[in-house]
């Protein structure tokens, strides 16, 4: 342990750096191409502007402290809710409704300062009781299992009306980074009776209208304590059929497709002079994933051999157009804790074949169960095809997503292996050191080094998850097919786009038109 | 007349009773678990313990029935597990929104099927005729969103005439909802309408060959002359058949193009509520459909004595 780094107070950067930081990425946003008339100036004032977003799966319900989904914070987090901190483009935690905030030597407590302008969309102020308020409610009325991030806070006091204090029960590192996500957004006492269909925040945007079926309409906040975005309305259309997204971008009926369905359509955007491409990474690791539960996984050599005998170029040239990233752990290339695995795998049919050989496992029957989702489905014939090339039988079937699979697989774990993404952040922990989880992966000394990270320096947290994500990789606790691509198309004039999907949030704040 | 108008709302009522235990015991007996699914992977076991009890799923399926057929007969089908609204208002919303759809495309597959249809009959074994049955065969073969992407690909991407999907209340602004129906309900009522030709083209052939139609002609009226003072009313009777039966496909394939055109109908209510296994929403789109297929033959029953009186008497 390193008591100088633990013991050193962690400041960071105060809320008007952050405002600066800002500032300047909306002047350059502004000024890649001449501005023309009635360009709005670079920070603080907004357009008139509106602007139409495709995306896919439209929430049932705007509430996600008991509806699960991405759906709802990738609509409203950072948008409509703030929390304490959020991520930014890089990744990094940075300042939102708090100024600055303040860790103890013994990475127990932290003491957040709050802006003091900030107001709630329906006329009160937002201040440290709201705070205390929204943590607290978080362990008492949220219903999804990411709540449990919150078990770790103690007690949550409001020292004066803009100061903070949480104590831990003991130092964890993720807790502030979960704070980033859904869970940290703060609500108002006043403001949740209806969180469904009438969501109350203190964000620059807040909802006009909910079409059901077809849209959100978000609208700016006159009244938004910080810099006012660039759109003065912003429509969340929905879709779900790919084609009919792919053809309302190419009519003009929305502006930005946010995640391209079928990757193999991106051709006909291509050479589209009026249109541009974005292809990144995000959180989404493609799983197939093994029920350690289920006897032959419980042979290493079993798991070893199918990770050698899936060709996952091929695989990925075959299934998903080519478009995503390889990886060889759960780990994608945006977490500080990264690094290349791939090569600790190799597509290698013939050691396959001997391990499976020598695990005396030679006329193996395995059933792949796949939920009905488009990279699994069409990925699930490769991985069947190219296990069937060193001699496992694959049963492959599919069950219908989400109702079937979640009965079959996440619930009863009645599978050999499935595929799926995982779309979470930093979702080692919840999927590899949980052995209720549905893979049933119960390795001690995983769970012994995900607590150690969690606990330690931020330092120590890249080095320890560095090597949980090798030990996952060499005890082959599951293979991870490839990484989905951040895949979005948008009018060529829209900046401010994401490269990466990082967080949970699609940040309109940082769109523009050039 | 009265007795067949007795008997045939006999019928009526049984299939009603009849469908709504055969949709509420299927739908029920769908798996997954509504609670689970509603709540989604990250729920805890308690959350979908709790939500089950709230919704009553953990009670014997006969009282959840009673239950539920009582409240669809107040007009009140009650709450949906997954958004927790009233699903009444939802449903009303979204039904006017496919009734929009499903008229205008029935207008548009009979101002299409009923020129269509005789002009074939009357050109039977003629080239012209041969040329528009050909045409009608294409008609019958393409699915309707298959038609709609089609469409969409020409009108919306290449030409930019119409949008290619959405839609917009008519009271809110009738330019653009007109726009937007154009090419969903053209989609439908092309189908439809291919489909329905190739019926008012045998209608109409079977009826040319009636005596009464030689001896029309015979006094010198020309094969549309004739047709029109005697022989279309006949050749209805079977083209109104058709239409009836041809409106539970048209709900069909509303559901599907209301998909392709993002239009948020009935039928795109009904996709996501069987995906989100909103068992209760499932069950109330579901009956309403069925009842509305189940009015329209009744409809249909009696509008056959209105076009033959000799059924009158039956």
């Amino acid at each position: 342990m390193d008591s100088d780094l633990i013991g050193s107070t962690r400041m960071v950067a105060g809320a008007l750096a952050a405002a600066a930081l800002l500032g300047l990425a909306a002047c350059s946003a502004g000024s890649s191409t001449s501005p023309p008339e009635g360009t709005p100036p670079p920070s603080g004032e907004g357009s008139d502007e509106a602007l139409v977003l495709g995306l896919v799966a439209e929430p049932a319900s705007l509430d996600f402290t008991t509806e699960d989904g991405a759906a709802i914070p990738q609509a409203l987090l950072v948008n409509l809710y703030e929390g304490l901190v959020k991520l930014d483009q890089d990744g990094e935690i940075v300042p939102a409704l708090s100024t600055e905030w303040d860790v103890s030597d013994d990475g127990r407590t932290y003491t957040f300062e709050l802006v003091d302008n900030a107001e709630f969309t329906s006329g009160e102020p937002m201040t440290a009781t709201d705070v205390v308020f929204s943590i607290e409610r978080v362990q008492t009325d949220w219903t999804t299992s990411l709540a449990a991030a919150m078990d770790v806070v103690e007690s949550v006091e409001a020292d004066s009306p803009t100061r903070v204090v949480v104590t831990l029960s003991a130092p964890s590192n993720d807790w502030l980074y979960r704070m980033t996500t859904r869970i940290g957004a703060i609500f108002s006492e006043a403001g949740v009776d209806d969180l469904a269909s009438t969501p109350i925040g203190t964000g620059p945007y807040q909802l006009d209208a909910w079409n059901r079926g077809d849209s959100i309409v978000l609208t700016r906040n006159d009244d938004y304590w910080g810099d006012a975005p660039h759109f003065a309305e912003v429509t969340l259309r929905y879709f779900d059929d790919p084609t009919a997204l792919n053809s309302a971008l190419l009519s003009g009926g929305i502006d930005v497709i946010t995640t391209v369905q079928a990757p193999e359509a991106l051709p006909q955007f291509d050479g589209n002079d009026d249109l541009q491409i974005i292809e990144g990474t995000t959180n989404g690791e493609v799983v197939l994933s093994f029920n350690h539960r289920s006897a032959p996984f419980q042979d290493i050599r079993v798991r070893q051999a199918i990770r050698l005998a899936i060709d996952h170029q091929s695989l990925i040239d075959t299934c998903w157009a080519g478009r995503g990233e390889l990886i060889g752990s759960m780990v994608p290339p945006t977490d500080p804790w990264y690094e290349d695995l791939t090569a600790l795998v190799p597509h290698d049919p013939n050691l396959a074949a001997q391990l499976l050989g020598e695990a005396e496992q030679t006329d193996l029957t395995l059933r792949l169960r796949v939920p009905t989702l488009p990279y699994a489905e069409s990925c699930g014939q490769v991985v069947a095809s190219q296990l069937e090339d060193v001699g496992i039988t694959v049963a492959l079937d599919t069950l219908e997503f989400p109702a079937q699979w979640l009965q079959q697989v996440f619930t009863d774990h009645d599978y050999d292996m499935s595929i799926v993404a995982h779309v979470e952040p930093r979702d080692v922990p919840a999927v590899f050191g949980n052995p209720e989880y549905y893979p049933g992966y119960d390795n001690a000394e995983v769970q012994d080094l995900l607590a150690e990270a969690d606990a330690g320096t931020p330092d120590e947290q890249v080095t320890i998850m560095q090597e949980v994500a090798r030990v996952l990789s060499e005890d082959a606790a599951s293979d991870w097919l490839f990484l989905l691509p951040n895949l979005i198309v948008a009018d060529a004039d829209i900046t401010g786009l994401p490269e990466n999907g990082i967080g949970e949030a699609f940040d309109l704040t940082l769109l523009a038109r050039g | 007349m009265l007795l067949r108008v007795l008997v045939r709302s006999g019928v009526f009522l049984a299939s009603l009773i009849v469908s709504s235990v055969l949709v509420f015991w299927f739908l029920a007996g769908l798996p997954g678990d509504p609670a689970r699914v509603a709540l989604g992977v990250n729920a805890t076991e308690e959350a979908v313990a709790a939500l089950r009890e709230e919704f009553g799923l953990n009670r014997p399926l006969v009282t959840q029935y009673v239950d539920w057929v009582g409240g669809m007969l107040a007009g009140d089908p009650g709450r949906s597990y997954v958004s927790k609204a009233q699903i009444g208002p939802q449903l009303a919303d979204r039904l006017q929104v496919t009734l929009w759809l499903v008229g205008t495309a029935t207008v548009i597959a009979v101002l299409i099927a009923l020129p269509a249809g005789t002009l074939m009959a009357v050109r039977h074994g003629r080239l012209s005729g041969l040329l528009l049955a050909a045409m009608s065969q294409v008609g019958v073969a393409v699915p309707a969103f298959l038609a709609g992407i089609l469409l969409v690909a020409l009108f919306a991407v290449r030409l930019g005439w119409l949008p290619s999907g959405g839609w917009t209340p008519p009271v809110e602004d009738p330019l653009m909802f007109l726009q937007q129906l154009a090419l969903p309900a053209l989609a439908l009522g092309l189908v439809q309408g291919a489909v329905l030709s190739r019926y008012v083209r045998s209608a109409v052939i079977d009826v040319l060959r009636e005596d009464y139609l030689r001896t029309a002609r015979a006094k010198g009226l020309t094969p549309f002359r004739a047709l029109r003072r005697h022989g279309l009313r006949n050749a209805m009777v079977p083209v109104v058949t058709v239409l009836g039966l041809q409106l539970s496909t048209l709900l069909v394939g509303a559901v599907v193009v209301e998909r392709v055109f993002v239009i948020p109908g009935v039928g795109n209510l009904l996709l996501s509520a069987v995906a989100d296994r909103d068992l209760l929403l499932v069950q109330a789109v579901v009956m309403v459909l069925v009842v509305a297929v189940l009015v329209v033959t009744f409809v249909v029953d009696l509008l056959y004595a209105v076009i033959d009186p000799r059924l009158r008497r039956g």
